[in-house]
Formats: C-alpha cells, sequence, structure tokens
C-alpha cells in the first residue's frame, strides 16, 4: 500500500495540467515501513525527452541523482517516480515495462483533455513480465487499481 | 584490484541487502561480470536479452560516466567506486 495526501496527490495533478499535452514527472520521496509506504513530499523535474514530449518522458541520471541527493537531505527514501498520460488511460504501457525497475512505486495520473482523471501506482514484478497494481491510500479514502 | 560497487536501492534485494560491495576487476566490464556471477537476479535488471545493458542503465567510475570513458573496457584503479543510475523513461502507448 502506498499512502499519499491528498495534497500531494493535488500537486502531482496540477503538474500533470500545467504540462498537457506533455508528459509531467517528478520523484515520490517518502518512508517505507513494513509492507507499506508514504509519500512524504515531491521533486518536480522536467521532462527531458524534448523530441515527443507528448508520450514520452525521461528523467536523466543527472536529475536521477538530484533526487537522491534530495531524498537524503530530507532523511527520506526515493520511493519512485510520477508521471502523466495525457489522453491515456493511467496503466503502464509497454515502453514503461521495459525502462523499469521492481521495488520503485510508479505512480501515473492519467489527464484526459486536460483534466486529471485516474491516479494509479505500479510495481513492476520482480522476474520483469508485467506489473503489480499497488493500492493507493489518500486521506482514508482507497482506490484500488 | 579491488574496487567498490554501490548497489541501487531498488537492487539491493538482488544484491543480498548489500548497499555496496567490493569485487576484484581490471575493466568495468569485469566489475559488472563479477557482480552478476556473485548475484545472477541481478543481471536480468542491468542487462536487456541481447547481452547489452539497458538503455536506461547508466554506470559511472568515481563521477565519470563510462559512455564518455572507454564503456565497458574502462580500466579501474584501486579504491574507484562504480555507481550505477537508472534514467527514468516511459510514456503513453501512443
Amino acid at each position: 500500500m502506498l499512502r499519499v495526501r491528498e495534497e500531494l496527490v493535488r500537486r502531482i495533478h496540477a503538474h500533470g495540467v500545467e504540462t498537457y499535452p506533455h508528459e509531467c514527472c517528478g520523484a515520490l520521496l517518502g518512508r517505507e515501513a513494513d509492507s507499506s509506504r508514504e509519500v512524504i513530499d515531491l521533486l518536480q523535474l522536467a521532462n527531458r525527452r524534448l523530441d515527443s514530449p507528448r508520450n514520452r518522458f525521461e528523467v536523466t541520471p543527472d536529475d536521477v541523482r538530484l533526487a537522491e541527493r534530495t531524498a537524503r537531505e530530507k532523511k527520506l527514501d526515493l520511493l519512485g517516480w510520477y508521471h502523466s498520460h495525457p489522453d491515456a488511460p493511467a496503466r503502464p504501457s509497454e515502453y514503461d515495462r521495459d525502462h523499469a525497475w521492481p521495488w520503485y512505486s510508479y505512480i501515473i495520473v492519467s489527464v484526459e483533455k486536460g483534466e486529471p482523471c485516474d491516479t494509479r501506482s505500479w510495481r513492476l514484478q520482480d522476474d520483469r513480465s508485467g506489473y503489480e497494481p499497488e493500492v493507493i491510500e489518500t486521506a482514508g479514502r482507497v482506490s484500488i487499481s | 584490484m579491488a574496487v567498490k560497487v554501490i548497489i541501487p536501492t531498488p537492487l539491493r534485494a538482488y544484491a543480498g541487502k548489500q548497499e555496496s560491495l567490493e569485487v576484484e576487476a581490471a575493466t568495468v566490464g569485469e566489475a559488472l561480470s563479477a557482480l552478476t556471477r556473485r548475484f545472477g537476479e541481478l543481471k536480468k535488471h542491468l542487462y536487456a536479452d541481447d547481452g547489452r545493458l539497458r538503455s536506461f542503465v547508466n554506470v559511472y567510475v568515481n563521477d565519470e560516466d563510462i559512455r564518455y570513458l572507454e564503456k565497458d573496457q574502462t580500466h579501474l584503479r584501486e579504491g574507484d567506486t562504480i555507481s550505477i543510475v537508472p534514467s527514468i523513461a516511459g510514456g503513453r502507448r501512443h
């Protein structure tokens, strides 16, 4: 289970709306305990994929190291990443699967016609064959993928 | 020579939960081979089916990206630190 305060979900939505029709991306900073994780803060990042930002995003290794450093400074863990799918479902694509590691939480927000409409979190399976949905708990409200 | 390899958090579960470990190697390629020989489960997360490093997996010696050095033939010196850093990429289907 991934706990995310409603204010942080709103910030992810606002980022997806701001960059629409391009994809947005950012880092999830938080803490992990036993079987649950909590996102405490976000780090908004630039989509470096300038050639096709409508259907691709990229966080460069330099930005990944910035996210790791930021997490360390805040005494948090880099739990995963968020990105938007403009006018597409909040489900990982084959391209997402090819570019992912297990353990990270991947939040995807679907932004339809400029409005955020669905937010889901996913974890890559150990054998890389697909994703497991990760339940998001937002201030008591639970959404199951 | 002995070099240190820092294991990124998502892959620690496949490397005995270690944050870093030491391997004996003369090049980056040898160091990564030693790592994946010791921890076989790491291989599929670092290498694609064609045996090349996955496109989103970046390797640094100290602070230098090996793509700008001699890639996997990059020579190592005693005490060097190898870091494995992903790029994060993805996107919708169309």
